[in-house]
């Protein structure tokens, strides 16, 4: 089953091949899911020039934000940045591009790229600036416009257990981008809190099956939550 | 009296029906959720990847794996799910969602409407609004009916960068609720103590007072 084995035992492996001006696909949604320790390995190794593709940038400090400190993002393609004061002066002095995304268009963008649709028309966005450029079909008296799919060199994606084939299931709201980011990395590297032996996990309860994983690694994580709110 | 933001959430929860489901942005629509009527089930779909959002936790309960599209920590309901973002989303593009209710800074007699980017301020993106507007029958915006200046926020068309493109149908203020018809706005219901004059001298857009126009009652 060697060949079958996803397993990898240091981040280092984790991201091996990982260079410069890649793109990398990252799930998560704001912290919940994020892949905690395979950002800060990317930070170690110091590449830049990334496209990062991921529903947000962390906040400062945390998350994705970590890459912004060392400028190692040169784009990113994300839905909603406005939790992160380094992120916006980095825009705003025009170190940092952003392409803005609906995160309905962001999350098919990933779902096409890992099915092999190179690109899907959606009403999302019609009549708005994210038209711009973009082809406008109707069908059945609607306008849509099209959205080209999302692939990257890397996904990194945070799971909850997985086993040795690389099987996949996620916990809670912590699913968001994962599977997706999962599906459309052409090395796709996921995080786990638990790695377990095969045949715990049910064939019908895997989220993301391990033909779109190419290596697994066990991590501890803070989970930091972004908003906490309670029952009164 | 203007409405305050919970008149307005109470208001809008008279549109509710039971068996919805129903996505509720940040702000005044996720108040709604403390108005739903106690004789109907209704789901709450949250955009992240969950329908059938809960009460926040209780401290015993909190956990960093369970929150809602504001990233606030949630529970999840008796009869809950939860899945990924492309499914998510899928229940909103293919109009699956009964009611969606969120906000916005401008809405205009086409039924447009403007609610992510004030060019030359911080741009923060559009999140799930462009998706939510442009898969819904049935929205709801609410917002003040006026600008603290004063500007009208009911408009001929639209100043601002659009969120969708003549998706809007019914528009609740703090003044009044209105239904976009041909090119106006109908003035259906007006805010306990705000007379009809008020909001026309605030609605910039075209405004047509309905025959049948009701004072709300609370």
């Amino acid at each position: 089953m060697a060949g079958l084995d996803k397993r990898v035992a240091t981040y280092e492996q984790a991201l091996e091949g990982l260079t410069d001006n890649m793109t990398v696909l990252a799930g998560g949604f704001g912290l919940c899911g994020i892949p905690e320790n395979l950002i800060g390995e990317i930070k170690r190794r110091g590449v830049k020039g990334l496209t990062v593709v991921s529903n947000n940038c962390g906040v400062d400090g945390f998350g994705l934000g970590v890459l912004l400190e060392d400028h190692q993002i040169r784009k990113m393609v994300a839905s909603y940045v406005g939790e992160n004061a380094e992120f916006e002066r980095q825009l705003l002095s025009g170190e940092l591009e952003v392409e803005l995304t609906p995160q309905g268009t962001l999350a098919e963008k990933m779902r096409a790229g890992g099915a092999g649709i190179p690109a899907f028309f959606t009403a999302t966005g019609y009549g708005t600036p994210v038209a711009d450029g973009k082809e406008v079909r109707e069908f059945n008296g609607r306008k849509y416009i099209l959205e080209e799919a999302i692939t990257g060199d890397f996904a990194i994606v945070k799971g909850w257990k997985a086993d040795h084939y690389g099987n996949v299931v996620y916990r809670n709201t912590a699913q968001n981008f994962n599977p997706l980011a999962a599906t459309a990395g052409k090395i796709t590297v996921v995080e786990v809190e638990e790695i377990v032996e095969p045949g715990v996990l049910l064939p019908s309860e895997i989220h993301t099956p391990g033909i779109y994983v190419d290596r697994v690694i066990v991590g501890t994580f803070e989970k930091r939550i972004e908003k906490r709110t309670v029952k009164a | 009296m203007a409405l305050t933001r919970e008149q307005m959430a109470q208001r809008v929860a008279r549109e509710l029906k039971d068996g919805y489901y129903v996505n509720l942005g940040i702000g005044i629509p996720t108040l709604v959720a403390n108005y739903v009527p106690t004789d109907m089930d209704v789901m709450l779909q949250s955009e992240n990847g969950l329908l059938g959002m809960g009460e926040f936790p209780t401290e015993g309960q909190l956990d960093a794996d369970m929150i809602n599209a504001g990233k606030q920590t949630v529970t999840a309901r008796t009869g809950a799910s939860i899945f990924n973002s492309a499914e998510s989303f899928a229940m909103i593009r293919g109009g699956h969602v009964d009611l969606t209710v969120l906000g916005a800074f401008e809405v205009d007699v086409e039924g447009n409407i403007a609610s992510w980017m004030i060019p030359g301020k911080l741009v923060k993106g559009m999140g799930g609004a462009m998706d939510l507007v442009a898969g819904a029958d049935n929205i709801i915006v609410t917002m003040t009916h006026a600008s603290k200046d004063g500007e009208s926020k009911l408009l001929p068309r639209c100043s601002l960068p659009l969120t969708g493109a003549g998706c809007i149908r019914k528009v609740l203020t703090d003044l009044a609720y209105l239904e976009i018809e041909n090119g106006a706005f109908i003035l259906r219901e007006t805010a306990p103590g705000v007379s009809v004059e008020e909001i026309i001298e605030k609605t910039a857009g075209k405004l047509i007072v309905a025959d049948d126009v009701k004072e709300m009652t609370f």
